[in-house]
């Protein structure tokens, strides 16, 4: 008997004990065995070597008259890439994409409306500053010209090349201009500045349009930007941004439509790179910006609204400026009312490396909310759509209140009384210009109409221990995946009809067998009294 | 007083089983609960964990539990029966607020009453397969067209979900009844005691066939 209770006692803390070594097991944490980061690391520190040293070139030493001549002395040993870049998207600001419902279409920076400056048509002079061309002034420049592709803008190591404001991709030449012996001298792989003369200052400005990319990730640490963390590996945009005969990796889905040529985080990570199997199957569904993003303009605010139709209000005659306390300007006579912001959560949205844009030509439904200038394409039940991170930029733009499409306003002339907007500061004129020159009918009638811009998050890209948390997106109210409603969360979504009646069966259950225990204790006091 | 025997009633891996089971239910409902946002306890991410660490644990509980239910023949305990039905419902309803004696007899060869029988086969062959299925497609979901598996191939979660919390409610209520219900034996604590040592006092009609019980006996000794 006292062997059998024995067993019986030790069968007895078994049964308890078996479950708390699951819960123990549960929590307890991975080893850190993550070497294929530290194989990557190890592989990007092996920094490149050039094989030419460029000072050592005579015809580069020369006294040059005119850019061209220096693209004409690259392309004297660089024979093909001349051919390379005439085909590359930084020269011909266009594409050939294929668009679901439209077909083939040739679009790109060239030709489409954006939710910033809107488009570059008629205001080449000025928009040129950053294409990798000199002399884009008007429709009549030669893109098949060798000899008008900018080198240096990329290639430029002194950081002291620079294109003129208004110079149509022209650099300042003579005695206002750099030292081009120095420049041409140590010219090498682009480095982050390169590309962040332009990418960084899009819109306008420094951050105004990704809000990802801005110029203090130049100079900013690890928890700014894993990836280019000075005090981290410091990597700069090329190291993921690979070319191959000048053709880049990555796409910017403000302009592009195909998922062709896109970058992602796999191509080093790998499609699993958690320890936690539960965490690499979300890989399937969400892509690694998502959990890997949780805020963008960190440093610097970012332009998140701009209204057009407040712009050409005058002090005094003449245009001004309103800064707000960060020095950032939330009133301009020449562009209107802007929204700042900084540290900002991004919204989220279905999206399959597609896209449409709304083009000049296209109608402007004015039933609808807004308008989309660009639609990312994507929806749950899709195979190839993974959760994306995005900022969503809103303003307001002109449009044609009779022909129903948007409006190209001529933005920027050198001279005054050309009807350019920023200079005259009057809509109609600097609409009529801006549509004579797209060769699309304005009626004379112009409204406002407020539109959405969709742009993917991916970059700074934060620590891993600051990754979007399981509670931030599986949670009943508020989470940051709320607005995507087309497939079942576990932890969001429930059925409300259920959840009501299965608490109703727990609490009557509960109040049944109280009810019961309480007669029963009642029962029992009377027999025991009697 | 009628005449008791003390029987050895539950074997040892029967009420390993049954602690086992309880105990990895309670702790399914209190991770799956959480997961289904009802309350924060142990965190979400460990709630997932431990409720897939414990769904595989009960599995490989489950199967050897329906092993020693065919090898040892104790599934017949659970063939239901009419006989007796109604006046167990009744019991419970008035006779044991009067002291009544018990409508069923619990013997070694018939453990439960016909309300049990019914509960238990109900659990055993609907309400657990059912936690099981739905709780493993759940588990090897893989989102629209995302997996090889065709059963898995399934354009929506949210019928598994709600299957899967259908029956966690009612298991649930199965738990909380099932613990008070601990209460009704002979007297208040002689049924958890039997499921503690699996002795349990019985009343002594098994004169018919003595030797059921000196055999169980002699052999665990």
């Amino acid at each position: 008997m006292r062997i059998k209770n024995f067993t019986s006692v030790i069968l007895f803390f078994l049964a308890i004990i078996t479950p708390l070594i699951i819960v123990s097991l549960a929590m307890r944490k991975p080893a850190d065995n993550n070497h294929k980061l530290e194989y990557l690391r190890m592989q990007y520190s092996q920094t490149h070597q050039p094989g030419v040293d460029h000072s050592k070139m005579e015809i580069l030493q020369q006294d040059f008259q005119n850019p061209h001549e220096i693209t004409a002395a690259c392309l004297s040993c660089h024979t093909e890439r001349g051919h390379e870049l005439l085909q590359s998207s930084h020269f011909k600001w266009e594409r050939e994409e294929y668009i679901p419902g439209r077909g083939v279409v040739y679009i790109g920076k060239k030709n489409l409306l954006n939710n910033f400056c809107t488009g570059v048509q008629s205001n080449e002079g000025s928009c040129m500053k950053c294409h990798a061309g000199y002399g884009w002034s008007d429709k009549s420049f030669d893109f098949e010209n060798e000899y008008n592709i900018d080198c240096i803008i990329c290639h430029d190591h002194t950081g002291t090349y620079a294109k003129a404001n208004g110079g149509a991709g022209y650099p300042v030449m003579g005695d206002d201009g750099p030292d081009f012996k120095a420049i041409l001298g140590s010219v090498g792989l682009p480095k982050s500045d390169n590309c962040g003369t332009c990418h960084f200052m899009g819109g306008g400005g420094n951050n105004v349009k990704h809000g990802d990319l801005e110029i203090a990730m130049l100079t900013a640490g690890q928890d700014v930007d894993v990836h280019m963390g000075v005090d981290g590996l410091n990597m700069n945009c090329i190291a993921c941004h690979t070319a191959e005969n000048h053709q880049m990796k990555g796409k910017y889905y403000g302009t592009s439509s195909s998922n062709i040529d896109r970058l992602s985080c796999d191509e080093c990570h790998g499609e699993t790179p958690h320890k936690k199997s539960i965490l690499n199957e979300h890989t399937i569904k969400v892509a690694c910006q998502t959990c890997h993003i949780p805020v963008y303009a960190k440093v610097n605010s970012t332009k998140m609204y701009w209204d057009w139709s407040t712009a050409t209000r005058k002090k005094d005659g003449k245009g001004f400026e309103v800064l707000d306390d960060e020095g950032n300007i939330t009133y301009a006579s020449i562009k209107g009312d802007f929204v700042w912001q900084k540290n900002v959560q991004p919204e989220y949205a279905w999206f399959n490396g597609t896209a449409d844009h709304h083009l000049l030509t296209d109608r402007v439904d004015t039933a609808q909310a807004f308008l989309k200038i660009n639609t990312l394409f994507g929806e749950y039940k899709d195979t190839e759509s993974k959760i994306i991170p995005i900022k969503t930029h809103r303003g307001r733009q002109p449009y044609d209140t009779e022909n129903l499409t948007l409006i190209q306003t001529k933005l920027w002339d050198k001279e005054k009384g050309k009807g350019a907007l920023w200079v005259d500061l009057e809509w109609e004129q600097a609409i009529e210009e801006g549509m004579a020159y797209v060769d699309l009918p304005y009626s004379g009638k112009h409204d406002f109409i407020p539109t959405e811009m969709y742009l993917p998050i991916n970059h700074m890209v934060s620590p891993a221990h600051e990754a979007v948390s399981c509670k931030e997106c599986h949670t009943r109210e508020n989470g940051r995946l709320a607005s995507l409603t087309d497939f079942y969360m576990p932890g969001r979504d429930r059925n409300e009809l259920l959840d009501f009646a299965g608490r109703m069966l727990l609490i009557l259950s509960f109040a049944g067998i109280v009810v019961h225990a309480f007669i029963r204790i009642m029962a029992s006091r009377k027999t025991k009294t009697v | 007083m009628k005449k008791t025997k003390k029987v050895y009633v539950y074997q040892g891996f029967e009420r390993f089983w049954h602690w086992n089971q309880a105990l990895l239910i309670i702790l399914l409902a209190l991770t799956g609960f959480e997961i289904h946002s009802s309350y924060t306890l142990f965190g979400f991410e460990t709630a997932v964990s431990i409720h897939n660490k414990a769904a595989w644990a009960l599995i490989i509980l489950i199967v050897f539990a329906i092993f020693w239910h065919f090898t040892t023949g104790e599934w017949k305990q659970y063939i239901p029966t009419t006989k007796n039905l109604q006046a167990q419902v009744e019991f419970y309803l008035f006779g044991i607020f009067r002291n009544a004696p018990h409508p069923t007899k619990k013997t070694l060869i018939s453990k439960l009453n016909p309300l049990q029988r019914l509960v238990y086969l109900g659990l055993k062959i609907l309400f657990i397969p059912v936690m099981v299925v739905s709780g493993l497609v759940y588990m090897f979901y893989r989102y629209p067209q995302g997996d090889s598996m065709e059963i898995t191939n399934i354009e929506s979660l949210e019928l598994v979900a709600v299957i899967h919390t259908f029956g966690a409610f009612m298991l649930m209520a199965f738990v909380i009844v099932h613990l008070y219900l601990i209460t009704t034996g002979q007297t208040l604590t002689s049924n958890l005691k039997a499921m503690i040592t699996g002795w349990e006092e019985l009343e002594d009609e098994e004169e018919d066939d003595p030797k059921n019980n000196e055999t169980i006996k002699s052999e665990e000794a």
